[in-house]
């Protein structure tokens, strides 16, 4: 089997972002960073497991404070620019910048209405006084749910900047290496979503 | 205005020893500045030094600061000693008193001993390996940044704003704003917390450091102990730290922005701090003792001229360890009342440890037995610690009978054990490393005498100390004490403890003189190889140049160096003149600092809740995030000419 092998075939055997081994040791610590972010949530919802039913005298319950209407949006949102971010590390790999920036675009629209919702539930909460000065239910909550949000919003400013990077340099072994990082993180938080809202609000409707 | 002055000037901040330091420190910073100014010297303290991305530059910054926090520690301690040396004693105020046990505990685990571990990664891991540099250079000055950062909060605190003073656990609800107001607390949770960011990035760095740029030939089964318990140790870091994130956040979203986690009224639970601080702090024991066993198997194995004993056994039983020491967290408060089933597991996980650590203490005796003992200050730092680490480890083992320990829970006994630990383990196995290594950081040894003075003086101090403590806990007498009448019988002890702590005091004055007398006349260590070691940073010249190895070894057995040595083929370390290529090295960066300065005025603004200074910060923060995501040139190539004019000048090139 000694067929030579292709130079096509060859860079799809081995994407780009992990030819240059710099850029290769990067990846793999940020696989580092995501087990140790992930222990954080893991210590958040540990905390919000013990807290939610304790709603001290007057705070509502989790079943009084969700509404599932906003956060089947935000669900939407979040899982569709999974999608979206998937197909841009695709096109990537297809060595396609133009498709990778457009995907990546509509991977951060998603992401800006998933946060917008999300502060705009926030603000409909703390209209009605239900802010975490009122029981460890809630502190507990705005906890969770607003690390995660700030996650998002936080991975929003760095896909910006990739745009103006990949705008700019166009598809190389380091441009590669942070869009596969930044995807590696959106997906990361899209899993921690979708503990959220069983943890969260499934099991807050329905306990 | 003098609002803002009281606001930073509290009565606390005031007390007449206080001024007398305050004027001390302002002196200090005058004569500094004055003398980088008059020798022209802030052009080379920034770039060979502020902005430096060498793992050898970091190590060293880490290690003198490390030096500094463990003098500000043990005065504290020394004071706290001076309190309780006679009954009835009032010397300190007791809020004073209060505020120096917690500066005294933080500083030294978080800023003393944390720091001194994260030096020895630095200086010796990427030579064991045989690698140019870590994994992560930039990241790694940013690690050591943010701790000075974190440092730099925390010691100002007592001279503005305040100390904290709610112990180095800082429980709630002593830690929330209605019991405990004012800024001390808010010091604490901003210092560590962001030093906490920069102990995660250096727990990455080096898990990624060994596990990827081991030279080759290096399995991981080959690797020095050491390299072992600082993989170890990094995956520990990774795993201990988010839940102490956590607690801490808990803790100043309670103090600052009003929320309710510990406030029972609202529904919150003191208990879930103390639960995820030690869920932090169990594995953070281990975080900090386990370097310590890699140093001792380098030092004993080499001043031992043999192979390490049951190296396999070795590695087993740290990983053992590590795995239990998530399981143990709750024998921290056996006394909170979980029940007896809880109680037993968690006791039963706690005697587990005792197993694999007295595999590795018999190790260490084995690898002795039938050696060629040498004992240089590095090693006899190694022969103390097997005994007092063995006091302290079956005092641990009497402390996780839980009925035993309703006895002894935070009572003195307790105090002497983790100090039994603690010193008997972390400390003299980063005083053993500090010895080892320093011919190689810095080019000359340590005086052996006046080493010898420093140890005897420390290791008789250290036993005069603590051993009475035991007796204490035993009498009745609980931690944090201010004061106690006499016929208790407690006088005694507690006198001969004083004295024993001011012994260990006039030890560490002597290992700082010596530092200096070594800097002027110590031995010059010309061959790289000083203690006829076995490990590959040995087959280096001391200092090593900026690119560590002009030439990547090839590993074909454990203790590599040792065995180049025995088969006389220590020249392949030396590089051929025609053959020597450009080397790219990671370039300067004056983000990691500014990164501490950022962050330093976002500590600053929350910690006295001045808003617009925070936000100015944190802004400052993202601002730098941002622009190292556009620096593309963090590499410059190193020159063959240039590599070949320093080789030729160490007598390292051939042809």
């Amino acid at each position: 089997m000694n067929v030579p092998i292709e130079p096509e075939s060859q860079s799809t055997q081995m994407p780009l972002e992990f030819t240059s081994e710099h850029e290769s040791l990067k990846i793999l610590g940020f696989w580092a960073f995501l087990a140790t972010d992930f222990l954080l949530f893991s210590s958040l919802f540990a905390v919000y497991a013990v807290y939610q039913f304790r709603v001290g005298m007057s705070g509502p319950t989790p079943a009084q404070l969700f509404h599932l209407g906003p956060v089947i949006f935000e669900t939407v949102a979040l899982l569709t620019s999974s999608f979206t971010c998937g197909l841009a590390v695709y096109e990537m790999r297809h060595h396609r910048l133009k498709g990778t920036i457009i995907w990546l675009a509509v991977t951060i629209v998603l992401g800006a209405a998933f946060v917008a919702t999300e502060i705009n539930e926030f603000l409909g909460d703390i209209a009605l006084h239900d802010t975490w000065h009122r029981s460890a239910f809630l502190s507990s909550f705005f906890t969770l749910v607003g690390t995660h949000g700030s996650h998002v919003t936080f991975g929003i400013i760095w896909a910006l900047t990739l745009l103006i990077q990949l705008a700019g340099r166009g598809l190389t072994q380091v441009t590669t290496r942070k869009v596969y990082m930044f995807a590696l993180y959106w997906h990361f938080l899209d899993i921690i979503w979708v503990f959220i809202f069983t943890v969260v609000y499934l099991s807050g409707k329905i306990l | 205005m003098s609002n803002i002055l009281a606001r930073l000037f509290p009565p606390k901040t005031r007390r007449p020893d206080e001024v007398v330091i305050e004027i001390g420190i302002i002196l200090t910073m005058v004569f500094l500045v004055y003398i980088l100014t008059s020798k022209k010297k802030w052009g080379w303290l920034w770039r060979e030094w502020l902005t430096s991305v060498d793992h050898k530059r970091i190590g060293i910054m880490y290690l003198i600061s490390a030096i500094l926090m463990l003098f500000r520690g043990g005065v504290d301690a020394l004071m706290i000693r001076s309190q309780l040396m006679v009954p009835n004693n009032h010397v300190l105020p007791v809020g004073q008193y209060d505020e120096l046990f917690t500066t005294h505990g933080t500083i030294m685990i978080f800023f003393m001993a944390m720091p001194l571990i994260f030096a020895m990664f630095n200086l010796a891991i990427p030579f064991m390996i045989g690698s140019r540099d870590v994994a992560f250079p930039r990241l790694n000055a940013m690690s050591f940044w943010l701790f000075a950062c974190g440092a730099a909060l925390f010691n100002m605190s007592f001279l503005v704003g305040g100390s904290p003073n709610a112990g180095w656990t800082s429980y709630p609800p002593l830690t929330e704003l209605a019991f405990n107001p004012g800024v001390g607390q808010n010091y604490y949770l901003l210092a560590i917390q962001i030093a906490g960011i920069g102990s995660i990035a250096t727990g990455v760095n080096f898990l990624i450091t060994i596990l990827k740029m081991r030279a080759p030939g290096m399995t991981l089964m080959r690797m020095p102990m050491f390299v072992w318990t600082s993989l170890v140790t990094s995956a520990l870091i990774l795993f201990a730290f988010p839940p102490l994130t956590v607690a801490l956040a808990m803790t100043m979203l309670d103090r600052l922005f009003g929320s309710n986690f510990f406030t029972i009224t609202h529904g919150g639970m003191p208990m879930m701090y103390v639960n995820l601080f030690w869920l932090f702090g169990h594995p953070e024991v281990y975080i900090l003792v386990l370097p310590s066993f890699g140093i001792f198997s380098e030092v004993v194995a080499t001043f031992s001229r043999k192979r390490l004993f049951g190296y396999t056994a070795m590695v087993w039983s740290v990983l053992t360890i590590t795995f239990l020491s998530y399981g143990t967290w709750v024998h921290h408060f056996f006394t909170m009342g979980a029940g007896p089933g809880v109680n037993a597991f968690f006791g039963v996980s706690t005697m587990l440890i005792a197993i694999p650590t007295g595999i590795k203490i018999f190790n260490w005796i084995f690898t002795m037995w039938y050696g060629r003992v040498r004992t240089p200050v590095a090693m006899l730092w190694a022969l103390a610690f097997i005994p007092t680490f063995v006091v302290g480890g079956a005092t641990g083992v009497m402390l996780g009978a839980v009925v035993g320990d309703y006895q002894f829970h935070n009572s003195y006994f307790l105090i002497a054990h983790f100090h039994n630990v603690l010193i008997g383990g972390t400390v003299f196995g980063l005083l053993a490393g500090v010895y080892y290594w320093w011919p190689k950081t810095f080019g000359y040894k340590l005086d052996e005498h006046q080493g010898r003075w420093f140890f005897w003086l420390f290791f008789i101090g250290f036993w005069i100390t603590f051993m009475p403590q035991y007796a204490l806990g035993f009498m009745g007498m609980t931690r944090r004490l201010y004061t106690y009448p006499p016929g208790l019988g407690w006088s005694i002890p507690n006198l001969i403890s004083t004295l024993g702590a001011f012994t260990m005091g006039a030890g560490f004055l002597v290992f700082v003189y010596s530092i200096r007398y070594s800097y002027k006349h110590g031995e010059r260590d010309l061959s790289g190889d000083p203690w006829d070691g076995r490990t590959l940073e040995w087959s280096l010249p001391s200092p090593p140049p900026a690119y560590n190895f002009a030439r990547i070894p090839v590993v074909s057995d454990r203790d590599a160096w040792w065995e180049m040595k025995q088969q006389n083929q220590t020249h392949v370390i030396r590089v051929n003149a025609q053959d020597v290529q450009p080397i790219e090295m990671p370039k300067s960066s004056s983000i990691p600092f500014l990164m501490f300065v950022a962050f330093f005025v976002f500590g600053f603004g929350m910690v006295f809740e001045w808003w617009w200074i925070a936000v100015l910060g944190g802004l400052g923060v993202v601002a730098l995030l941002i622009a190292g995501t556009f620096d593309y040139e963090d590499h410059e190539e190193i020159h063959p000419e240039t590599i070949r004019r320093i080789e030729g000048s160490l007598g390292r090139l051939q042809g």
